[in-house]
């Protein structure tokens, strides 16, 4: 019994994070937003050098054999960091070996699929593309698309669970540190309780959260059990972050922003609360929920 | 990173669970709060004891059978899987104990804890007082020095102290140092509530039970050999207990998952008629598993030589908020009988309700949380308009 990362797991999510910094992933995902793909598409290479789109595939199949705790460790720095293009689909849905940028329609769970404009779409005709609260997620109508298996499809629930906890962590740490050099009435806004106690409230649900994830990737509990909870407690964090800021984070110029937004899309993306919350239910005790 | 057991810990795991299968009692013991209840749940104490399962993260000298933290937490998720007795010597086996092992006299451990392994004593907790609750510092029971008996006369008022209906002993904080102001001059004391001058009056509780009992100290006496810890230091030794209170071994998950398990078992019975509940069904099993998982995080940081810090606190809040949780969901399930007492449900729903106020309030958790792990601003302290926020 060890339930806690081990040593390379940890240097593994610095490594992504290094790379994700250094290569200014905020402003990459603006760009993207805009319309702007070629500065995304790059820092997509740089990291699916890294092994990541290929991290799940077995070693004998050419990939880095690793585990569902490493696509854990991996997706909640893709959420913390804020990275754009079809992730969840290239390296938890349908690991890709050579780095492929591919996309998918997964209905019920994924009715759209993500980044269609840049992305080689797996399988299925395309249709019409609709835009997203999240600016950097285009979502495309899909006819004929084949369907994935449960093992597949869990993994892409899995990722997107872990992508949630690393938006949360961000926000709350943005926010964190936003109430303690923000001042009203002579003071620190995070001295008043109304606001400690709400970021303290968030901290609890993040706490929770990553254990439940890592659980889920341990097969320990199932995944539709992280992604509920990851995604009550993300959203949490996006409530408490944008109150505790007040009208600075309303505005699409603030960068908190671009998380505030990712969280909203992902909550329903990759199967609802509702859902995941009949699944679980179904599973525990084998009546429809 | 893995959830497995050791052949030790599997070989244990069996060990308890069969023992518990054969023994535990078929009906519910009778409230232990009341007379006839409460002596059952010693008997019980005595027949866990004498198995060395009442104690078995102990050494064996005292009852226990050294136990490893995980075996620990194994043994509690067991305990309460299997429809256990209430334990009715929490308060000295979880609160008391850890404080005698680090601070008693061998002298006081030899005397102490083998009769709180055995359930033949049971200690109440004598903290908090009329006028300090949350400010437990502020308090005003008093400790006077008696050079030519060897000891200390206590006097003064504790309140809400769980259990001290029927208990035989208390260990509570007095001010030994009357120049003193706040967290110095306190000192922590050991006295048997039969002593002469103490007087113990139950309160009932919201289910009218006499659960908990105000103690009036009339010039006590305590000798030196019942004094906990160096004087003066009784806030120190006393902080160390209420991590422990607070953290992990107070509230283990074992008690949450046989809940939420309970709960799952009502749905099927009773799902179809209220399917309004099952977000909150789902929801109280997925806490359950919450708290199970992050408890193991907690045990192989602590294992690692960790220290459990300000992140009890974080625990506290949430064992707290989900038992209530998982209780409502299952009165909800229940519909117009979930008033009726011939479930557990309501009982457990009331013992529920008193989570977010012992053991810390859940504010004063927050403020912990905000505090010490995020780093914000302290409270501002002291009466108003002479505040100092330092
Ligand atoms: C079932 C039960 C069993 C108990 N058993 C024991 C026992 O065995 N031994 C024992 O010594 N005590 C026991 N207690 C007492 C318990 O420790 C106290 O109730 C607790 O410390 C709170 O103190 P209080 O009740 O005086 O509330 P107060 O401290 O008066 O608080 C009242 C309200 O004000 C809030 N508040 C206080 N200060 C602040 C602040 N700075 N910021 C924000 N909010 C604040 C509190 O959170 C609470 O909501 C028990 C209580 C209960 C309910």
């Amino acid at each position: 019994m060890k339930f806690e990362l081990t040593e390379d797991q940890v240097a593994f999510g610095e490594a992504i994070t290094d790379l994700m910094r250094a290569s200014d992933s905020v402003a990459v995902a603006r760009a993207w937003a805009s319309g702007d793909t070629a500065p995304g598409v790059a820092l997509w290479k740089r990291l699916a050098d890294l092994g990541l789109t290929a991290l799940v595939v077995p070693e004998d199949e050419g990939g880095l054999g690793g585990t569902l705790v490493d696509l854990v460790v991996a997706f909640e720095v893709l959420g913390r960091e804020l990275a754009v293009g079809p992730w969840i689909e290239s390296a938890a849905l349908a690991p890709q070996l050579e780095g492929e940028m591919v996309t998918a329609a997964a209905a019920p769970l994924a009715p759209y699929a993500a980044d269609a404009q840049v992305a080689r779409l797996l399988s299925g005709v395309a249709g019409a593309s609709h835009p997203s609260i999240d600016t950097t997620r285009s979502l495309t109508e899909v006819t004929g698309a084949d369907a994935f298996d449960v093992a597949a499809l869990d993994r892409a629930v899995l990722a997107c669970a872990a992508q949630l906890v690393g938006a949360g962590e961000r926000v709350l740490a943005d926010s964190v540190t936003y109430v303690k050099q923000r001042k009203q009435f002579g003071r620190e806004i995070g001295s008043y309780q109304a606001i400690k106690h709400q970021l303290a409230d968030v901290r609890i649900a993040l706490d929770f959260a990553r254990p439940l994830v890592l659980g889920a990737a341990l097969g320990e509990i199932p995944v539709s059990a992280a992604k509920v909870y990851a995604s009550d407690a993300a959203y949490l964090a996006a409530r408490t972050g944008l109150q505790v800021h007040g009208a600075i984070g309303y505005t699409a110029e603030f960068d908190l922003s671009l998380w505030l937004n990712r969280i909203r899309a992902l909550v329903t993306a990759w199967g609802t609360p509702a859902y995941h919350r009949g699944r679980v239910l179904e599973t525990l005790t084998g009546v429809a929920g | 990173m893995n959830l497995d057991l050791t052949p030790e810990e599997l070989a244990f795991q069996a060990e308890v669970r069969a023992w518990l299968e054969a023994n535990v009692p078929a009906e519910p013991l009778p409230s232990m709060d009341t007379a006839e209840g409460w002596a059952l749940h010693q008997e019980w104490e005595a027949k866990l004891a004498a198995e060395r399962l009442s104690v078995v993260s102990w050494p064996r000298e005292v009852g226990g059978r050294e136990a490893s933290l995980v075996e620990w937490v194994i043994f509690e998720e067991e305990y309460y899987r299997a429809g256990a007795p209430g334990r009715v010597s929490q308060n000295g086996i979880f609160l008391l104990a850890p404080i005698i092992f680090d601070h008693g006299t061998p002298e006081q451990q030899a005397r102490f804890l083998p009769s709180m392994a055995t359930g033949e004593k049971i200690w109440a907790q004598a903290w908090s007082e009329p006028e300090a609750g949350s400010d437990l510092a502020s308090l005003r029971s008093t400790a006077v020095r008696d050079d030519a008996r060897g000891g200390w006369v206590l006097n003064g008022q504790k309140t809400w102290s769980s259990r001290a209906t029927f208990a035989h002993w208390g260990f509570g904080l007095f001010r030994s140092d009357p120049t003193s102001e706040k967290h110095a001059g306190l000192t922590y004391y050991l006295f048997p509530l039969d002593a002469e001058g103490i007087t113990v009056r139950p309160i009932a509780q919201l289910d009218g039970e006499a659960g908990f009992a105000e103690i009036f100290f009339d010039d006590v006496f305590v000798p030196d050999a019942d004094v906990l810890g160096a004087v003066g230091a009784g806030w120190n030794v006393a902080m160390s207990t209420a991590g422990n209170e607070r953290g992990l071994s107070l509230r283990s998950p074992g008690r949450f998952c046989a809940a939420a398990d309970r709960l799952l078992e009502l749905w099927k019975d009773r799902g179809a008629d209220a399917p309004q509940v099952r977000d909150a069904v789902v929801d109280a099993w997925i806490g359950a598993q919450a708290y199970r998982l992050f408890t193991w995080g907690t045990v192989t940081r602590l294992a690692d030589g960790g220290e459990m810090g300000a992140a009890g606190s974080v625990n506290k809040v949430f064992w707290s908020e989900l038992d209530i949780a998982i209780h409502e969901a299952g009165l909800d399930l229940l519909g117009a009988d979930a008033e009726l007492l011939d479930t557990p449900w309501m009982d457990g729903y009331v013992f529920s309700l008193s989570g977010p106020i012992y053991a810390g309030t859940n504010e004063i958790q927050r403020n912990i949380v905000a505090e010490r792990i995020l780093g914000l601003p302290r409270e501002p302290k002291g009466p108003a308009g002479k505040e100092t926020a330092k």
